[in-house]
């Protein structure tokens, strides 16, 4: 299939960046990221700069890679990191637009790779349990209930790629953070530090100029994980809850 | 060189015991002034910079990645083995240090293994603590599944995602530590050299990867955590960023490379589709708690399915093998991991297989989902179900299991394996090789140590499933944070060491002759070419069957590929920015070497054992030979670019007998 690019080139943070133009021929069954391999290749040969993007497992679960694909970030398919969306989901003589996942708290680094170390600086902020090694208990000692465990697990799937950030007007980062705060305080061991957790991780969110949540459920939508936006409403009651209850 | 391997005495059993409340401390006081540098951030190395942080120590911790929660720990889908006898079906810590000793083919060093077990059962109850969501049952109690070579269910797991699950528990644990400044987070920073001073590691140099910038790190002693080789092979399971160099660095520095020539091939991958192909795609061992492997007994229907004329539906029962079931009653499709490879490449050989390339097997759910749909209607009292019924009932059982997987598959092949059977094929997933450590796994230079898959210690020959999380684990939480003392209590008295050294200065201008050396080449091949050719080569000649001459051949293939990488290989852009291009071309150019270190090693061991298949040593069934009297040893490796030189650690077993590895 043959297709043509449209893909965000910015030398650097400060440089001016602009959308270029690229011809490439692709197979239906390569990953879109194979299909950029190819593309790099072709631009390597011809001793021009290849396309800087991010990427490394290549199976939907590092969260590394994060391009916006004809305005939706990871592509056309629900459900699915860019990694694994293959080349069968275009047609051929497509014509593909490629960008970074754009916001104020991820800036670009080159290219289509932007900066996201401010996930782990809200994670930081109190995104764990506090335990040291050797303080646990037998692992059986506390069972739990096979609902809430699930629960838990559907917020704790989240790869911290930034696609909520990138598909929200606002750039808000309600979704990464609530997913953390509901992973860890539907669990009897993260319950304890669910209040001073809730404003710890709020507050450096705020911080790292994420924007505001005004419900547009963008994020669900374009999450890979399909994290929902339920966590971000039991986020608000409970950030509600510790101000009325926790003093200062 | 002689090797010493430091295992304490007394018996197995009490030796961790005893060692550990006699080894030596070091006092808070003094910790609070001791600085450790930890490259790596996955299991191992997270799970190392966390404990040592929360103990007191300075830790700097280094990764290439954007976040340390990126490192490929994240990958790994099946499980986690733990000796607690939660199922009550005969599990001990005897038993999983005996299944590991025998699964590794008896090539591995007793008193690590038993450790190993030993501490596997902290783990879990660590993990939990820390809000990993295990699988549980409905009582609310932790549920356990069966992995390959063994006859208990003494795996924990968190759906298919097990080390995603584990890896953000100890990355949140690094976290937490590094917003108390106990460890200093280094992003984006790869480790391109260790720096010795008076023959201790105290320092690595490291490029910023944003930037260019060649840093020096000084610290009283350096942790390696940084994976295995397996990209050595271009494909494999392995992320792409996945290299040797930091360990590879270490070993151009005097520390020694333990049995290269070990690397698992994973029976259960997604097969190559075309040359374009970057990456190979696991689907979980755990697949083969209900998955039943099979060919065509005939080469004629083999060849029709080749060519897209038939499917694996139309073939009827009588005219399967389920060639794991017929070899290996006893195990079945459960065999390890290095049996059920090379009988899917006798398969293959024989002309069964049943892809395009003729290079897949199927991997069957049908009987599984027939066998859970009538239990389930049974649970939901439907009486007298419909064959459609008992396949929906089925499905939605086997989907609550491996949805995941199910999912992963049909979004890489574009085929649904509820209704046909999955092909895969086995693929370069781990490395039981690795950097020469002792029990504390402190390698031959003083100060270095190397946790997780970058040491060789515990899997032997082949790694059972779901015991490479536990490894990582077990090394970065229970085992470092002790044995590291052992070396830092006699550092009390070393004041904080400098970078502004002689030693420092020359190791960063070799990087940076390193860096302007690939850069000025200017040739015509892109680095991934190379790459890529290099891959087919080991996977040639020291892949899933090794042979003398092809091992001669390999190497000397290797030999002429390095000298043309550096005439022919081009490189574009310039060192002081970000460069993905160079980043690959530096672990390129260790690889072509590492590539060679493993045909040697193959070549040297003239008897096949676990992963390594030597075909000039098989029995009459074509199963591995080993042999005892002249291979019982870790053939430890002394980089030299002329020969490498050997050096051997003898392996005595004392509490297991050596037999002949059987599972039939």
């Amino acid at each position: 299939m043959k297709l043509t690019l449209k893909i965000w080139r910015q030398k650097n943070q400060n440089a001016k960046g602009s959308i270029e133009s690229y011809q490439v021929e692709a197979d239906e069954h390569m990953s879109f990221l194979e299909m950029l391999d190819v593309l790099n290749e072709q631009l390597i040969s011809e001793k021009k700069e290849p396309v800087a993007f991010a990427h490394d497992c290549r199976e939907g679960i590092c969260g590394t890679c994060n391009l916006v694909i004809n305005g939706k970030p990871h592509g056309p398919q629900t459900g699915t990191t860019t990694c694994q969306l293959h080349m069968r989901a275009f047609k051929d003589g497509d014509t593909i637009f490629i960008e970074p996942f754009r916001a104020k708290a991820f800036p670009i680094i080159k290219d289509l790779v932007v900066d996201r170390s401010s996930f782990d600086r809200i994670i930081q902020s109190g995104g764990y349990v506090s335990v040291n090694t050797g303080q646990a208990q037998d692992g059986n000692a506390i069972p739990i209930e096979g609902d809430v465990a699930a629960k838990a697990f559907d917020s704790a799937t989240c790869i911290g790629c930034g696609a909520c950030v990138a598909a929200c007007p606002n750039g808000s980062a309600m979704l990464f953070t609530s997913a953390k705060v509901q992973h860890l305080g539907l669990l009897p061991q993260g319950k304890v530090e669910h209040e001073t957790r809730v404003q710890k991780m709020v507050a450096q969110m705020d911080k790292e100029g994420f924007g505001m949540c005004s419900n547009v459920g963008a994020c669900e939508a374009e999450c890979p994980k399909e994290i929902s936006i339920e966590n971000i409403a039991s986020m608000n009651m409970s950030f509600l809850g510790s101000v009325l209850t926790k003093e200062d | 060189m002689a090797l010493k391997n430091n295992v304490p005495e007394g018996d197995l059993a009490e030796k961790w015991t005893k060692y550990k409340s006699t080894m030596n401390l070091v006092a808070p006081n003094n910790k609070r002034r001791i600085e450790i540098i930890v490259v790596g951030t996955g299991l191992a190395g997270a799970s190392a910079a966390a404990t040592l942080g929360e103990l007191g120590y300075q830790v700097k911790c280094f990764t290439f990645h954007d976040s340390p929660r990126r490192a490929h720990s994240i990958a790994a889908q099946g499980g986690i083995n733990a000796a607690k006898n939660y199922q009550n079906d005969g599990d001990s810590v005897y038993r999983l240090f005996y299944d590991t000793i025998k699964g590794g083919d008896y090539r591995s060093r007793e008193a690590n293994v038993h450790r190993l077990a030993e501490v596997s059962t902290d783990i879990i109850d660590q993990c939990v603590a820390q809000g990993v969501p295990f699988a549980r049952e409905y009582g609310g109690l932790l549920a356990n599944r069966s992995f390959g070579g063994v006859q208990v269910s003494r795996t924990f797991y968190a759906r298919g995602q097990t080390g995603q699950q584990l890896l953000i528990g100890a990355y949140q644990a690094l976290s937490r530590q590094i917003a108390r400044g106990s460890v200093t987070m280094y992003n984006r920073h790869e480790m391109l050299d260790l720096v010795k001073v008076d023959g201790k590691a105290r320092g690595i140099i490291t490029r910023n990867l944003l930037n260019g910038k060649i840093e020096r790190h000084a610290a009283h002693c350096v942790v390696l955590a940084t994976g295995g080789y397996g990209n050595v092979f271009y494909l494999s399971t392995n992320a792409m960023a996945s290299n040797v160099t930091a360990a590879w660095r270490s070993v151009k520095k005097g520390a020694l490379m333990a049995n290269p020539c070990y690397t698992q091939i994973h029976p259960t991958c997604i097969p190559v589709s075309g040359e374009y192909q970057s990456k190979l795609t696991l689907m979980s061992e755990s697949l083969r708690n209900d998955g039943r492997v099979w060919v065509p007994k005939s080469v004629a229907d083999a060849e029709a399915i080749q060519r897209g004329e038939k499917t694996g539906l139309d073939i009827p029962e009588e005219d399967r093998d389920y060639y794991l079931e017929r070899r290996y009653p006893a195990f079945g499709n459960l065999v390890p991991r290095d049996v059920a490879s090379r009988a899917a490449k006798v398969a293959c050989d024989e002309g069964k297989g049943v892809s395009k390339t003729g290079l897949a097997v199927f991997l069957d759910f049908a009987s599984a989902i027939q066998r859970y749909g009538k239990a389930e209607a049974l649970i939901q009292g439907i009486n007298n179900p419909s064959s459609k019924q008992i396949t929906e009932l089925g499905e939605k059982v086997v989907e609550k299991k491996y949805g995941n997987l199910f999912q992963m598959y049909e979004k890489i092949t574009g085929e649904n394996p509820y209704k046909l059977p999955m092909k895969i094929y086995p693929a370069v997933h781990y490395t039981m090789g690795g950097v020469w450590v002792d029990y504390n796994l402190e390698t031959n230079v003083p100060g270095l140590f190397a946790l997780g898959e970058a040491n060789f210690s515990d899997h032997g020959a082949n790694r059972l499933g779901a015991s490479a999380l536990m490894q990582g684990l077990a090394d970065g939480y229970f085992v470092i944070p002790y044995t590291i003392g052992q070396f830092l209590s006699n550092e009390i008295r070393t004041p904080s060491i400098s970078p502004e050294t002689p030693e420092f200065a020359k190791a960063e201008k070799e990087v940076n002759e390193r860096i302007q050396r690939v850069l000025a080449v200017k040739g015509n091949q892109s680095v991934e070419s190379f790459h890529r050719r290099l891959g087919k080569i080991v996977w040639e000649y020291c892949g899933m069957a090794r042979n003398a001459e092809g091992l001669d051949k390999g190497r000397k293939m290797i030999r002429e590929l390095r000298e043309e990488f550096y005439k022919d290989v081009f490189v574009p852009g310039t060192n002081e920015e970000y460069n993905p291009e160079l980043e690959k071309a530096l672990r390129v150019a260790d690889f072509l070497e590492l590539g060679e270190l493993m045909m040697v090693d193959a070549k040297n061991r003239e008897e096949s054992c676990g992963g390594h298949f030597r075909e000039e040593h098989k029995s009459e069934e074509g199963e591995a030979k080993r042999n005892d009297a002249d291979y019982t040893y870790v053939a430890a490796w002394e980089w030299d670019d002329f020969e490498p030189i050997l050096h051997k650690e003898d392996l005595e077993f004392k509490n297991v007998e050596l037999k002949t590895r059987s599972y039939k």
